[in-house]
């Protein structure tokens, strides 16, 4: 079993953060992903940095344009995380766009994940038409979950398409926006969780973005499985530095 | 084999919808009704009629003599340069402006580079009496103040994109999150043959009036419907895609597309996609890009503004890699260079991305029966500062 989905089975909400790979500093990656394990996160996300990326907002656009000019790319990604296994057991997750996975080789991609120990692709603007014309089957044979996203606008039938295509979990976009543009949850957000919730799916949901503390945490989880933090860790990061991890995790739960 | 879009929203291997899934409900609603839309008598008699009492179309297929006599060959000029607003842009803002109203979308969004399609979009959203705003690159705000304060006269908001490279890509980007955060009451008028499907198809489908007027001027001029070349300058590729779109099947009519070689394809500062560019994804849809060897989007290079992006429509992505049609590129001196031929020469001041189109007679030879279309987008007014610094006039 993949260990996204032996994580899945615990028994308890999940906290999972996303941090652009290459900042603040090009070397940070594999310190970021140690001390956050260290602090109690159940998954993380390593974001791949893309020059155009559509769906983020100020926080992660900013974060991406310095990690390119610190020097990130993906090959030297790959290369900081080749011995992360001998130090981190929790489910890792790639996120990032599809360009520069489709320039590296989607397979090769793919298979340097395996070697790695990456568990699952998040890939926003792959679509799931798409991804299962062409790539499903490459991401299966290397053992790697692919994550789809919902929003509140995506439609009852379609919902019920990506579940059937999911075999980890659901990406849950909380509104209707991009990452970090938004803060805390309404009258809406609540009603599309309950909506969701009683749709009784069989992947189980995490939430992203508008998290961001404590309290949106606790609101985000409590009819999902949990909770991707982004915008707000990445904030932290730039005011705080790598040697602060601790005290923003213990601030979530 | 057919060089139009298919079913599935692909030209060949090009196209597609490559978009987050907060953009599919919106894409997903235009292209389950675009083709609905265009086909009703409503819509149609609505469009044909601003066309022709509001942008002045048709406009003239003019017979260009002593352009003709230079390079030995008939050459005609199809005159985007007169619709109001000054070039080709407006054919398309026309059609979504349309489209948005039967889709009962109260605010536009639109993404401009040199501001031609700011200009454009400004225009039929001050129509319509319909809320507008309009992303600009901060440094393309600096370099054209005269569309700024333009698309300011006529009721458009101008926001700055500062993100990125500031400049057209990362004004697209910050159109398409705008529509992210707005996905219910927004309609997104993109200005070119790019993004997601149907976004390339519905595009060409609007700009598709100037091959069908050539067909019928030529036939009245020549006694046929097919000139022997149509040529036009590819950015986005707007403009082509109309000049091609009749004769996009018929292989008696010869396609040549015109990129920007800025300071020339091997300088670092250039435009030319075909030659530079390598298959990937930019602004959701599958194509030629220019890009690092890690996928980064790059910043391309050319005097002319409207030719400065860094990818090329899906469908003249294929008409490349098919063969289809042939791929020119020009460089920023020729272009001027052929720009003020045409003014000494017929009086007509052009926009220096159509001088492109024109600067390929000095190296490319027809025959003196060949019967040469070139496709001249827009007017050269919006240039004159350019003009004035290279020449020094």
């Amino acid at each position: 079993m993949n260990r996204i989905q032996e994580k899945l089975r615990e028994n308890k909400k999940l906290l999972s953060i996303y941090f652009t790979a290459g900042y603040p500093n090009l070397d940070d990656t594999v310190s970021i992903i140690q001390d956050l394990e260290k602090n109690g996160v159940d998954m993380i996300e390593i974001g791949l940095p893309f020059s155009d990326p559509l769906a983020d907002g100020p926080t992660i656009q900013d974060s991406s344009t310095q990690a390119l000019k610190n020097g990130m790319h993906t090959a030297l990604l790959f290369e900081q995380l080749k011995d992360i296994r001998k130090t981190v057991s929790i489910p890792l997750v790639m996120m990032g766009y599809f360009n520069p996975v489709l320039q590296y080789g989607v397979e090769e991609f793919c298979k340097k994940c395996q070697e790695i120990g990456i568990d699952g692709i998040i890939l926003p603007d792959l679509p799931l038409d798409v991804y299962q014309e062409e790539y499903e089957a490459l991401f299966k044979e290397y053992g790697l979950i692919n994550v789809f996203l919902i929003t509140p606008q995506t439609s009852e039938e379609r919902i019920r398409a990506i579940d059937e295509a999911s075999d980890g979990f659901i990406y849950m976009v909380s509104s209707a926006s991009t990452t970090g543009a938004k803060q805390g949850f309404g009258d809406e957000q609540q009603t599309y969780f309950e909506r969701i919730s009683a749709m009784d799916l069989k992947n189980p949901q995490i939430v992203g973005f508008g998290i961001s503390n404590s309290d949106t945490f606790l609101q985000a989880t409590e009819k999902t499985k949990g909770a991707i933090i982004g915008s707000a860790f990445i904030k932290h990061l730039t005011e705080k530095g790598v040697g602060q991890i601790a005290e923003f995790v213990q601030g979530i739960r | 084999m057919s060089y139009h879009v298919n079913k599935k929203g692909y030209y060949g291997e090009f196209g597609g919808a490559f978009i987050p899934e907060m953009l599919y409900p919106n894409c997903e609603e235009l292209r389950q009704n675009y083709l609905k839309i265009m086909a009703e008598p409503s819509f149609q008699e609505e469009f044909d009629q601003l066309l022709k009492d509001y942008v002045g179309r048709p406009t003239p297929l003019y017979f260009a003599k002593r352009l003709s006599e230079k390079y030995n060959t008939k050459i005609y000029l199809k005159r985007e340069d007169l619709c109001h607003t000054g070039a080709h842009k407006v054919n398309n803002t026309i059609g979504q402006i349309l489209m948005a109203k039967k889709l009962g979308k109260n605010r536009i969004i639109a993404e401009t580079g040199a501001g031609q399609h700011g200009v454009a979009t400004a225009t039929v959203c001050a129509l319509m009496g319909i809320e507008c705003v309009v992303y600009m690159g901060e440094i393309d705000i600096a370099r054209q103040a005269p569309n700024v304060a333009r698309m300011k006269m006529l009721g458009a908001e101008v926001r700055p994109a500062l993100s990125g490279s500031r400049t057209l890509k990362d004004a697209t980007n910050e159109a398409i999150r705008d529509w992210i955060n707005n996905p219910v009451d927004t309609h997104y008028i993109i200005g070119s043959v790019v993004g997601p499907h149907p976004y390339p198809d519905m595009v060409a489908r609007f700009q598709s009036v100037i091959s069908k007027e050539i067909q019928s001027q030529l036939l009245e001029k020549e006694g046929t419907e097919n000139p022997d070349y149509v040529v036009a300058c590819v950015g986005g590729g707007s403009n082509a895609a109309g000049a091609f779109y009749h004769y996009l099947d018929n292989p008696d009519v010869g396609i040549i597309a015109v990129e920007a070689a800025g300071k020339g394809i091997d300088t670092g500062e250039s435009a030319a996609t075909s030659a530079l560019g390598k298959v990937g994804i930019i602004h959701g849809s599958k194509t030629l890009l220019m890009q690092t060897q890690d996928g980064q989007i790059t910043e391309p290079y050319s005097i002319s503004a409207g030719l400065d992006y860094p990818g090329v429509g899906p469908m003249h992505a294929h008409l490349y890699k098919s063969g289809r049609a042939e791929f020119i590129s020009i460089t920023d001196d020729d272009a001027m260079t052929a720009g003020l031929g045409l003014c000494q020469l017929e009086g007509i001041i052009p926009a220096i991305e159509s001088s492109h189109a024109l600067a390929i007679f000095e190296d490319k030879k027809f025959k003196p029966s060949d019967v040469v279309v070139v496709n001249l987008s827009g007017r050269g007014d919006k240039d004159l500062k350019n003009y004035i610094d290279y020449f020094k006039l």
